[in-house]
């Protein structure tokens, strides 16, 4: 099967290419068929890659060791459900998973497409060709996810234990989606140029992908979050790590694109800067996808020796080169349509949240190469944390909340001043009202950054209150509909508008936890031995027993051993237990001893953590197995050949005494008050692109028409 | 004032809020930063991002603290490390970590909770991680 998966892909590389090239003759040659026979090598190349795919995970599924990958990122004892992801936790294999969404996508859009932007669509199937291409020579010529080994052996090595965590289920594919998703916009924005067709039909074709990939990466971006929060046992949720930046970025600039196509589409201003846009997206995407991969910049998820970084870096500087020049080259076809007809407008506030946004990339994008910047500027490395970050960001995402408030709202064109009080009267008030409140009700002062993200957070409410309750009064006085139906009317019959408020009170909220999380979180590391106790933030907590178990923990990781502790809360006569625990995975390392190897692997927390609206209470536990360490010592002496039936007796005798006698144990509790918000508003902020994303009926009664009289057409010119 | 100086006014305001902004990252980016380097290379009275791999057998827990040695990453000079805090998982002997702090009077000091470990990424091979 490993053959048939490498011809795939040696298959699916010329079927790119040709894809590219018969594009491009058919379309400077006038030639329909062979742009048509070249967009049947993007749908022909989707379904080799959706084969290479299956193989692949079906190998994944029945552990089969001769593929190298499998033995490498796999194991028999592996879960099933971590089986699956273990595909795309390997290199090559997410290589492949990022070529076949890739040719997914393509073959979405270019279908979508096939009787409209005639002049456009070849060249943008001609871009996407190339990038296909290039993805399936890396796995041809340097990482081919099929490559066997000669000796299948025994067992696998099995999913790193980090990565055992339901949210690497969806992660990677979320983000590679995303990834993929931004190089649709910038393929026809790149016909759009060489066409100079470049109105607003490119954006229109491609508005709504790029929507999904804004979607999709923002997902993933919040599920790294929660993977962060729950799984690596330090308990935060954002530390500025090269590969998170790498994730954020291109959401930045994506975001900033989605803005500023509107005022191209209404408008028929800053097409340069779409365009710059689009391409700078689509780059940063890819070096994300290089980040991850080169080991240039030392990061927590620290990369293996990569044999592709090269080739990334040549493909990312030919995209930006060929970009450059060809926006340059395209200059005089960029002119706007219109001028900017006041600074209180609509337009003029987009513009000011994509400086915004880009400014955050910028400074981001600085931080992050700051490592090699320095070091060429200075000849040493040096690095900036997150206390830097921190800083230049905060009042960059203040200004961010704000606009997302009044952005909106304005018209198009020019605010006249009295419109501009009518809007602006209630969430003001409100946001003073907040204010009030905060100072006299709680210590939010003690933070005033975080006091000034809590007041706009209430003016960003307030205006999408006071939005969704204008429409549906308006609904109400016109048709006499009840409230709910007259709020879900408008939701339905304005998708893209409210969809898009909804995404913004989404973002308001989001940032609410951030900012509350951020200043008011108390932490704390302590000592206890079973019937121990200590306070934090109001909780009682008390370490109960030690439990040890072995062979499957609760969550389902598949780790022979855990360790952890039963804790007894206590606040305000409520009463619950959590149950932190630590995994140990054996090492397959042949120099320890044969009990010592199943202490000695990998580790990793389980967190236990008691979710609350207003409060989180986060606890992680460290237990203290040196105790063990003598008798795991003897027992390696003792029973170094033993067959595994008796280990495991050996293992449960061990487990037996440390439940019995547990030493200390370290733990790490956090009371992070509103954390829980960050999730819920970005789930609110789904939703809400959701709804901005989904075809509104008219849009699609639009396209029924236009293909039925595209049909006519045709009839009538034959006959 | 006329339509064409107006322009001209945004420009330069425009560039001039770019230049503050270039000028605010790069001058707090220079002051913020710490330097990295490799055990063999810290000083006393500096702070430091320190890299390089925990010597075997080096790992001691005294209570709270945590005492062992870095080393360079290719190279055997190495430097004791004294350390309190969180311990994040992926941390083992023959491991590369980050720590930050400081030299003082032979041992480095590290800052509470500094310590990183480069996690045997999804992206390494399971054995180069082990045999290392």
């Amino acid at each position: 099967m490993a053959g048939v998966g490498s011809a795939c892909l040696t298959i699916g590389l010329f079927a790119a290419l040709y894809a590219a090239g018969a594009s491009v003759y058919g379309a400077l040659n006038r030639r329909r068929e062979w742009v048509s026979s070249g967009r049947r090598a993007i749908y022909c190349l989707a379904a080799l890659c959706l084969v290479a795919f299956a193989i692949l995970e079906a190998a994944f599924l029945r552990t089969d060791l001769s593929f190298a990958l499998v033995a490498e990122g796999s194991s028999t004892d592996t879960p099933t459900f971590y089986k699956v992801t273990a595909l795309w936790a390997t290199q090559d294999g997410s290589l492949l998973l990022w070529a076949t969404l890739l040719s997914l996508f393509s073959s979405a859009v270019l279908f979508l497409t096939r009787r409209t932007l005639r002049d456009i669509a070849p060249w943008a199937t001609a871009v996407l060709g190339v990038v296909a291409a290039f993805f399936l020579l890396l796995m041809v010529g340097w990482e081919n996810p099929f490559g066997t080994l000669a000796v299948a052996p025994q067992e696998g090595a099995g999913l790193n234990p980090l990565l055992r965590h339901p949210a690497m289920m969806i992660h990677p594919p979320m983000l590679y989606t995303g990834y993929v998703g931004f190089s649709i916009p910038f393929a026809f924005a790149v016909g759009a140029l060489i066409t100079r067709r470049t109105g607003a039909d490119w954006i229109r074709a491609t508005r709504r992908f790029a929507l999904v990939a804004w979607t999709f990466l923002g997902t993933g971006i919040m599920l790294g979050a929660l993977w962060s929060y729950t799984e690596l046992g330090w308990g935060g949720y954002w530390a500025w790590d090269p590969v998170e930046n790498a994730s954020l970025m291109p959401w930045l600039v994506g975001t900033a694109f989605i803005h500023s196509i509107m005022v191209q589409e209404k408008r028929g201003l800053l097409k340069v800067w779409n365009v710059s846009l689009i391409c700078a997206t689509f780059v940063l995407a890819l070096l994300g996808t290089f980040l991850v991969r080169s080991g240039i910049l030392e990061s927590i998820h620290a990369f293996g020796a990569s044999t592709i970084g090269v080739q990334f870096l040549l493909f990312i500087a030919t995209v930006i080169a060929a970009s450059a020049a060809l926006i340059l080259w395209r200059l005089p076809d960029l002119r706007s349509e219109a001028k900017l007809d006041s600074l209180v407008s609509r337009e003029a506030f987009f513009l000011l949240n994509n400086l915004v946004l880009v400014g955050l990339c910028l400074v981001i994008l600085w931080g992050t190469f700051f490592p090699l910047i320095s070091e060429a500027l200075t000849g040493t490395e040096e690095s900036v944390g997150p206390p830097w970050f921190n800083r230049l960001t905060t009042p960059l995402a203040l200004a961010l909340v704000l606009l997302t408030g009044i952005g909106p709202v304005l018209a198009w064109r020019k605010v006249t001043p009295s419109a501009l009080r009518r809007i602006l009267l209630v969430p003001v008030a409100a946001t003073l009202a907040a204010l009030a409140g905060l100072l006299a009700f709680t210590n939010a002062a003690d933070s005033p950054a975080s006091l000034a993200m809590f007041c706009f957070v209430a003016f960003v409410l307030t205006v999408v209150a006071q939005e969704f309750w204008r429409g549906a009064s308006a609904r109400r006085t016109m048709t006499g509909e009840a409230w709910p139906r007259a709020l879900a009317r408008l939701l339905g019959r304005n998708r893209r508008r409210y969809g898009g408020y909804l995404v913004h009170a989404g973002i308001a909220v989001l940032f609410l936890g951030v900012a509350a999380s951020s200043a008011f979180l108390e932490q704390r590391d302590v000592r206890l031995s079973p019937g121990d106790s200590f306070e934090i933030d109001g909780y009682q907590v008390t370490y109960r027993e030690a439990t040890a178990r072995l062979g499957g923990d609760s969550s389902g990781t598949g780790a022979p051993i855990a360790f952890g502790a039963v804790l007894d809360v206590r606040k305000d006569g409520k009463h619950f237990t959590l149950r932190p625990s630590r995994n140990f995975y054996s090492s397959a390392d042949p120099s320890l001893g044969t009990i010592s190897r199943f202490f000695e692997g990998e580790a990793t927390s389980e967190v236990d953590v008691r979710w609350g609206l207003r409060k989180d209470l986060w606890l992680a536990v460290r237990p203290d197995i040196s105790a063990l360490e003598k008798p795991i010592a003897e027992a390696d002496a003792k029973f170094a050949d033993t067959p595994g039936d008796v280990q495991a007796l050996i293992i449960a005798a061990l487990a037996e005494r440390y439940r019995n006698d547990p030493p200390p144990a370290a733990f790490r509790a956090i009371a992070s008050p509103l954390v829980a918000w960050i999730w819920i508003g970005g789930a609110i902020a789904v939703l809400g692109a959701l709804v901005a994303m989904w075809p509104t009926p008219e849009a699609r009664l639009r396209r029924v028409r236009a293909i039925y009289s595209a049909r006519l057409g045709k009839e009538l010119s034959r006959a | 004032m006329d339509p064409s100086r107006k322009r001209k006014l945004r420009l330069v305001i425009f560039l001039a809020a770019a230049l503050l902004l270039a000028t605010a990252l790069v001058y707090t980016s220079f002051s913020a930063s710490t330097e990295a380097s490799k055990p063999s290379e810290v000083q006393p009275g500096q702070s430091y991002e320190m890299t390089g791999k925990v010597v075997n057998d080096s790992i001691e827990r005294d209570g709270d603290e945590l005492r062992f040695r870095v080393r360079d990453r290719d190279g055997t000079e190495s430097v004791a490390v004294l350390y309190s805090g969180v311990v994040p998982d992926p941390f083992r002997e023959g491991r590369e970590v980050i720590v930050e702090g400081e030299l003082k009077k032979g041992t480095f000091v590290a800052e509470r909770d500094s310590l990183v470990t480069k996690c045997p990424s999804k992206f390494t091979k399971e054995k180069e991680g082990q045999s290392s």
